[in-house]
C-alpha cells in the first residue's frame, strides 16, 4: 500500500512536498517528539557545552559565556603530575577487563548450550544472571566483607590454601586492586553478558550438528567448526562496542572501591574528572580531561570498527 | 573418548560457576540471621547458627533506610513510567517504514550512545536547568535509553506484521489508536524486558544522586547504603539516638550482621521481579544487541 500523499494531485505537492508528507505524519512526529526533545536537551546540550573545555569558566555568564582559552586546559592536564597515573590506571583496568572479561561470557554460553537437561540449564542460567541485579554499592560492600583480612570468608579461604601470602590485605593493597576489580566484574556480569551468545547459539540449525556428526566430528570439533563460527558475528560486534568504551572504566565501582591506600592505582580519568571538576569546581579543566577521555574512546571505536570491516566485513555502521 | 571428556569439562565448569555465584549470595542470607561472632569465626558455612533477627530489627528502627527506601520507590515508579511514556511511542514512530524522518532521527539518537558531553558539561547543564537538589533530576535525567529504544523499535518492526497496520488503516484507524489498542497489547514481552531494565537502573542509581543531590531527605537508597555499608556510619542505637555507649558498642559488635541484613533488604525487591521476566530475556537482548 502506498502512502496517503499519492492521492493528492502531484502538482500541488511541488515545492513543499516534503512538508506536506510530514504533515500527514503529524501523529508519528508527536510520538517521537518527547524523545527528540529529551535527547536534544540532555545529550546534545552537554555536547554543546564541550566548548567549556576551551573557555574560561565564568560563574556569572554560565556554560558558554567565558573568554576563549584555547588548549590551555588540555596542556595543563598533559603537564600535570596526574596525567600519566590516571591514563595508565585507566588503561590497565580497561585492558584486563577486556582481556579476561570478554572471553568468559562466550565460554559460559558454550557450556550452558551443552547442558542437555533443561532443568539444570535453567537453574544455572537463573543463578549466573542474578549478580547483575546487585547494585554497585552492594557489590563493593560484599567485596569488603568477603575480603576482610580478619574475618573475610574468601580471604580466609585463599590464605588457608596458601594462594595468597598471610599478610595480604586484599582491600587496601595497591597490587590487589586491579585483580579484585576485574574478577569481581566478571563475577557480576559474566552470566548476563552470556545471554546474547546463548541466544545466538540457540539459533544454530540442528542440521549443522547432524552434518558435523556424520562427518565424524567429536564434540570439541563441533564447538570449533560449528558453534564458534555461528556466534562469530556477535562476538565481533560486541568486541567493537567494548573497544569503544575501553577507557570509560566504570566510575561508580572505581569511586566506591577507592581508598587512601589504593589511590595510586585506583585514580582513573573519570574519578579524576569528578574530583577536580565537581568537587573542587575546576569546571573548564574537568571538561578538558573528560573530553580527552571521550576522544580516545571514540578513536578506539573507529579503529576497531575499521579493522573489523576490513578483516571480516562486519561493522557497526 | 573426546566426547566424554567434553561432557566432563562442561559438568565441572557449570558446577564451579554455579557454586561461585550462588554460594556468596547464599552466605549473606544465612549470615544475616546467624550469631555474628560465629560468622566471624568461620563457623557458619552451610546452615545458619544461633538464629536471630537482630540485624533486621535494627534496620526496622533506622529511619534513614526507610527514608531512602521511600525516595527510591518514588524515583523508580515515576522514572520508569516516564521512561515507558517516552520510549514506547518513539520506538513505534521510528519503526514505521513510511516515516522517512526516522532515517536522520535514528542516527542522531545512536550517536549519543558513543559520544557525549561528559560529566562536567552535563553537571553544569543540570545546574543551569535548576534541577540540582530536586527529585526531578532523579526522574527526568535518563528519561530514555537509546539501547532500550533500539530493542523496542526492532521488536515492533519484526514481531508485529505490517499487514495488521494496513488492515487497521483501511478501517480508519489512526496511528495513536493502532499503537494503543494493537501494538502495545501485542508487545508484552519487550515491554516487560525494558521495564525491568529501567526499574533496575532507577533502583540501583547511585551516580545521579552522588552528583546532583546533596539534601539528606532526598537521598535514594543507594546513597544511604553507601553511608551505612562503606563509610561505616553508626547505625541506629549508636551515635545520634542518645542510646548511650553501651548500646553503641553493642551495635558495633553486630555491625556485620546488620550489613548482611541491609544488603538483603535493599536487593530483594529487584530480585523478586526478575524471574517473572527471565523467559523474555534472550529474545529481548538478541533483538537489541545484534541489530543495533
Amino acid at each position: 500500500m502506498k502512502p496517503a500523499q499519492t492521492t493528492v494531485p502531484h502538482q500541488t505537492l511541488r515545492g513543499n512536498g516534503w512538508l506536506r508528507r510530514q504533515a500527514g505524519h503529524y501523529q508519528l512526529w508527536l510520538m517521537v517528539l518527547p524523545a527528540v526533545i529529551y535527547i536534544a536537551i540532555f545529550c546534545y546540550g552537554p555536547m554543546y557545552g564541550i566548548q567549556l573545555a576551551f573557555r574560561e569558566f565564568d560563574f556569572s555568564k554560565g556554560l558558554t559565556g567565558g573568554e576563549w582559552a584555547g588548549f590551555k586546559y588540555f596542556e595543563q592536564y598533559f603537564n600535570s603530575p596526574m596525567f600519566w597515573p590516571t591514563l595508565r590506571n585507566t588503561f590497565i583496568i580497561a585492558f584486563f577487563s577486556i582481556l579476561l572479561g570478554f572471553p568468559m561470557p562466550i565460554l559460559l554460553a558454550l557450556v550452558v548450550n551443552s547442558i542437555r537437561s533443561n532443568r539444570r540449564k535453567r537453574i544455572l542460567q537463573t543463578t549466573v544472571y542474578m549478580p547483575y541485579f546487585i547494585s554497585t554499592v552492594v557489590l563493593v560492600a560484599l567485596l569488603q566483607i568477603m575480603l576482610s583480612p580478619t574475618t573475610g570468608l574468601i580471604d580466609g579461604f585463599l590464605k588457608a590454601l596458601h594462594l595468597i601470602p598471610a599478610d595480604t590485605n586484599l582491600i587496601g593493597d595497591p597490587g590487589a586492586f586491579v585483580p579484585v576489580y576485574v574478577i569481581s566484574a566478571i563475577w557480576q556480569a559474566c552470566g548476563w553478558n552470556s545471554i546474547i551468545f546463548i541466544a545466538a547459539l540457540s539459533s544454530v540449525d540442528a542440521q549443522q550438528y547432524d552434518a558435523a556428526r556424520i562427518d565424524g566430528a567429536n564434540r570439541w570439533q563441533t564447538v570449533w567448526h560449528v558453534e564458534i563460527p555461528a556466534i562469530l558475528p556477535t562476538i565481533i560486534i560486541l568486541l567493537i562496542m567494548n573497544m569503544g568504551s575501553i577507557l570509560s572504566v566504570g566510575f561508580e565501582k572505581t569511586f566506591l572501591m577507592q581508598n587512601s591506600l589504593n589511590k595510586p592505582v585506583s585514580e582513573v580519568i573519570s574519578t579524576y574528572v569528578f574530583n577536580v571538576g565537581v568537587k573542587s569546581n575546576q569546571f573548564s579543566f574537568g571538561s578538558a580531561v573528560g573530553l580527552f577521555n571521550t576522544l580516545i574512546n571514540f578513536t578506539f571505536l573507529m579503529l576497531a570498527n575499521a579493522l573489523a570491516k576490513k578483516t571480516s566485513k562486519i561493522s557497526l555502521m | 573418548m573426546a566426547d566424554r571428556l567434553y561432557t566432563l569439562v562442561v559438568a565441572v565448569i557449570s558446577v564451579a560457576a554455579f557454586i561461585m555465584v550462588a554460594y556468596p549470595l547464599y552466605f549473606i542470607i544465612i549470615a544475616s540471621v546467624s550469631n555474628s561472632t560465629m560468622v566471624n569465626q568461620g563457623q557458619v558455612i552451610l546452615w545458619p547458627k544461633d538464629i536471630n533477627l537482630y540485624g533486621y530489627e535494627q534496620i526496622f528502627k533506622d529511619t534513614r533506610i526507610w527514608q531512602g527506601y521511600k525516595n527510591t520507590i518514588i524515583y523508580t515508579v515515576l522514572g520508569t513510567l516516564l521512561n515507558l511514556l517516552v520510549t514506547l511511542p518513539a520506538a513505534y514512530a521510528l519503526s514505521q517504514r513510511k516515516f522517512r524522518a526516522r532515517r536522520f532521527i535514528m542516527p542522531l539518537f545512536v550517536i549519543t550512545m558513543y559520544f557525549g558531553g561528559g560529566m562536567i558539561p552535563t553537571y553544569l547543564l543540570i545546574r543551569d536547568l535548576n534541577l540540582l537538589n530536586t527529585p526531578w533530576v532523579m526522574i527526568v535525567n535518563g528519561a530514555i535509553s537509546v539501547y532500550n529504544l533500539i530493542i523496542t523499535r526492532t521488536f515492533f518492526e519484526t514481531a508485529i506484521p505490517e499487514e495488521l497496520h494496513e488492515a487497521a488503516t483501511l478501517d480508519g484507524c489512526s496511528h495513536f489508536r493502532y499503537f494503543i489498542s494493537v501494538v502495545v497489547p501485542l508487545s508484552k514481552a519487550v515491554i516487560s524486558v525494558i521495564t525491568l531494565y529501567y526499574v533496575v537502573g532507577h533502583w540501583n542509581d547511585f551516580f545521579n544522586a552522588l552528583l546532583y543531590i546533596n539534601t539528606d531527605s532526598l537521598q535514594p537508597l543507594q546513597i544511604v547504603l553507601r553511608n551505612i555499608l562503606l563509610s561505616n556510619q553508626a547505625f541506629a542505637g549508636g551515635a545520634g539516638s542518645g542510646a548511650g555507649a553501651g548500646a553503641g558498642s553493642y551495635a558495633q559488635q553486630f555491625a556485620d550482621q546488620i550489613k548482611y541484613a541491609v544488603i538483603i533488604v535493599s536487593t530483594v525487591p529487584v530480585l523478586i521481579i526478575y524471574p517473572f521476566i527471565q523467559k523474555y530475556f534472550e529474545k529481548g537482548v538478541m533483538i537489541g544487541a545484534v541489530k543495533g
